[in-house]
């Protein structure tokens, strides 16, 4: 791939939202879901990038911050009829203290059991929904009352105006100040608090950012669809394509993780027509991918720029 | 000459569960000195160094900085009470370039403030010129040769002015030229009213440097004083070498003329880009009994697992006149290299039986057998210790065991790397008797790695120094003694 300076990735980033901005009047109503649904994608990865790609914290359930968000929000709706935008914060609130719950204790082990203990809040949540059909609408999901808009254009501007905002105010913090303690803190926790980090406090904060964004996603997109299941926000399913997504587009780039999320689910929405092995295929693709640029798509066009 | 005191470390003891790793060590360290902490691997002197910068909590004790107590402190609030530390293997950011890897240590520990002030700019120039790293501070670390690299983990150590600085192992990987320049370096801390604490395992290394040397072994206090008395002291010479410098006559087994079985020439390694073999030059003939001595971190392992093809390396080496490059670790021990490793390597849940068997499995079955109790005849310990497990063993059995499993696969060179690593005397001399044995009665060619000299002499037909990955003597073990014997050390 050709050099790829971070001036260079700006204009391009431009370019790319203003024909984003005006696919609407090409695209088919079909198509224009399948994108909106990406960004959503795309937001959740990004968050996640920023835990793993800069924390150093490798999180298996990104779908237990983004399912808090969404149910919390869902259930606000439905039950006790909250507007919209108050849903929306408290999913985002629900998120973060869902998040902080998980990780206060998570962070204090080392090694892989953080990521254990991430998975399993997963399936924790899954079975809590389950438990609690009453109000969550168990395995069937729930309906709100509520949805963001019932156009598709409007929806996809929305999508693509939410995905903007995040993209920008995530990868303007990775590059500040603080984005370098944390990666400096990813890459060695020892070395960081040598240099007079507390690495337990920016690994927090980097939790509760990470929640934040996962949150509001989430709440989002259960406005976008007008429905809240498990198999839409929080299987394991979904949290692999999470986790995919991000490092497809590439660690510690923030903005490749859009790139993996909109490729992803574009994919497995073109080969329906190959039925089963629509998925098979996507996987393999991504598969090769981490194999043979295991910086990502984008982290692999950033490092050829680097090196020169 | 020395400044007021900054460190004052008082019984400081840290236990790891029934292990004592640092017991009651107490010294002073004042502004504007260099003092070096030293001993062998395991001698407890980087977890005093952890304990310092509170990436270890003690047990008991004290450590005082400029007069208050910082002993179980978090480490970031050490860092911002006035400590700075260059570890030896670091890891720098790689998608940052040196002034940004420098200003990191600047920031505050803060989430807010997410701007870089601007007087940081200004300041991390004014380190990286400090450091001698003006003309590369845009470049990326992954472009920049290891001295560089070294020099750029100092400015992030003294990027916030700390009083005292900890340094562990600041000369691993560096070569001669480099020594002396990062020498001046750390030299230049004296007169910005800095303490300096040198941590290494030898005194040779960083003699010129310090002030002052406090040597440690098994978590003690051994010696201290200046780096001469130090290099003099009985005990400290005994730890390191094992006792006085003994040679028997030389053999002359081996007629000087054969070509080498095995044939190590300008052999180089490279560990990313630490430096941790250079051009190093190794020859042992068949039936030969060829020691390489030298302190821990000299290179030993790097060589052994270079001929065992473990490691990338520059040069060639060849055995019995067919170069092994290229050819696979398994290969190569199948062909007759075994190393027997200074980590032994045992499979501690098996039997000391299964332990054995597993290396003679390419062996048929009465082959097996006779090897079997040849070996329990070299080692009659393993014989009554059959059916037990390997990691139930004592330090030196399961070393007699390291070296009978490398026996069974009846190599034709036989390496073994430190085998007296932790091992009590009475042990040594066991194993002493039985490499005494090896060598009298099998035609068995070894190339041994020893810190301890009075252990690997005796028994060599010639030896080789290694000293900071370089041969730096080579000839019999009565020349030894009489040339090497005072400045080993």
């Amino acid at each position: 791939m050709k050099r790829l300076s971070r001036a260079h990735l700006l204009w391009i980033a431009v370019a790319v939202v203003a024909a984003a901005a005006v696919l609407p009047f090409w695209l088919s109503a079909y198509l224009l879901g399948v994108l909106t649904a990406a960004y959503y994608f795309g937001v959740f990865a990004m968050a996640w990038d920023l835990l793993f790609g800069f924390a150093g914290e490798v999180n298996f359930g990104p779908t237990f911050l983004i399912g808090v968000g969404a149910y919390a929000a869902g259930i606000l709706n439905s039950v006790l009829h909250w507007p919209m935008v108050l849903c929306i914060v408290a999913g985002a609130v629900a998120a973060v203290i869902g998040g902080l719950l998980m990780a206060l204790p998570a962070l204090r082990l080392r090694g892989p059991y953080f990521g254990v203990i991430t998975l399993v809040a997963v399936l924790l949540l899954q079975y809590a929904i389950v438990i609690f059909a009453g109000i969550t609408g168990g395995e069937i999901g729930m309906t709100v009352p509520d949805v963001l808009s019932i156009d598709a254009n409007v929806n996809y501007w929305y999508a693509l105006a939410f995905l903007v905002v995040c993209a920008v105010i995530l990868y303007t913090l990775s590059r500040s100040a603080l984005g370098l303690i944390l990666q400096a803190t990813g890459q060695d926790a020892i070395e960081a608090q040598a240099l007079g980090f507390n690495v337990t406090k920016h690994k927090i904060a980097a939790f509760c950012v990470s929640a934040l964004f996962s949150g509001v996603a989430g709440a989002m997109l259960v406005f976008y669809m007008g429905t809240a299941s498990v198999d839409t926000v929080i299987s394991i399913a979904i949290d692999v394509q999470v986790i995919i997504a991000a490092v497809l587009g590439g660690r510690r780039t923030i903005l490749g993780s859009i790139l993996g999320a909109v490729f992803l689910i574009l994919a497995n929405e073109l080969l329906r027509p190959i039925g089963q092995l629509n998925t098979f295929v996507v996987a393999a693709i991504a598969l090769a991918v981490i194999l043979f640029f295991p910086d990502g798509l984008l982290g692999h066009a950033l490092r050829a720029g680097e090196r020169e | 000459m020395s400044g007021p005191t900054r460190l004052e470390i008082r019984g400081l003891t840290k236990r790891f569960g029934g292990l004592v790793a640092v017991n009651d060590i107490a010294f002073d360290l004042r502004a504007n000195e260099i003092m070096g902490l030293i001993g062998p691997n395991g001698s407890g002197k980087s977890t005093v160094m952890k304990l310092i910068m509170g990436i270890e909590r003690p047990t008991t004790g004290t450590i005082k900085l400029d007069g208050i107590d910082i002993a179980r402190w978090p480490s970031h609030r050490i860092a911002r009470a006035g400590v700075g530390i260059v570890f030896q293997h670091s890891r720098p950011l790689h998608r940052q370039t040196v002034l940004e890897n420098i200003k990191l240590a600047l920031l505050p520990d803060s989430l807010l403030r997410l701007a870089v002030d601007p007087g940081v700019d200004e300041r991390a120039r004014a380190i990286a010129e400090r450091v001698e790293l003006g003309d590369v501070m845009d470049r990326h670390p992954s472009t920049l040769p290891f001295a560089y690299l070294r020099r750029m983990e100092m400015a992030k150590a003294i990027a916030r002015d700390p009083g005292v600085v900890l340094l562990d192992e600041p000369f691993a990987g560096l070569t001669a030229a480099e020594v002396a320049a990062f020498s001046k370096l750390i030299r230049s801390f004296r007169v910005e009213n800095r303490a300096v604490l040198l941590v290494d395992h030898n005194v040779k290394g960083v003699a010129a440097l310090v002030d002052r040397v406090l040597a440690m072994y098994l978590g003690e206090r051994v010696a201290e004083g200046t780096a001469e008395e130090v290099m003099r002291d009985e005990t400290v010479r005994r730890v390191y070498i094992g006792g006085k410098i003994e040679a028997t006559t030389q053999r002359g087994r081996v007629a000087a003329g054969t070509a080498p079985l095995l044939d190590v020439a300008d052999v180089s390694v490279l560990y990313g880009k630490a430096q941790a073999l250079d051009r190093v030059n190794v020859q042992v003939r068949e039936g030969e009994f060829v020691s390489i001595v030298g302190l821990n971190g000299a290179g030993k392992t790097t060589l052994f697992n270079a001929i065992s093809g473990l490691v990338p390396y520059g040069g060639t080496i060849s055995f019995g006149g067919r170069s092994l490059a290229g050819t696979s670790a398994a290969t190569i021990a199948r062909g007759g290299i075994v190393q027997c490793p200074e980590t032994r390597e045992l499979f501690g849940d098996m039997s000391v039986r299964e332990n054995l068997d597993l290396g003679g499995q390419h062996l048929a079955k009465d082959a097996r057998a006779a090897q079997l109790a040849w070996l329990f005849e070299l080692f009659p310990i393993l014989n009554e210790r059959q059916s037990q497990a390997a990691r139930t063993l004592s330090g030196g059995e399961q070393q007699m065991l390291a070296i009978a499993r490398a026996l069974m696969m009846r190599p034709k060179l036989l390496v073994l790397d430190e085998p007296t690593l932790g091992l009590a005397p009475v042990i040594l001399e066991q194993l002493s008797k039985a490499m005494e044995q090896l060598r009298r009665t099998t035609p068995i060619t070894v190339l041994l790695g020893e810190q301890n000299v009075t252990f690997a002499l005796p028994h060599a037909d010639r030896v080789y120094v290694l000293e900071h990955t370089r041969i730096v003597w080579e000839g019999d073990p009565l020349r030894f003694a009489k040339e090497m014997g005072t400045g080993y050390l």
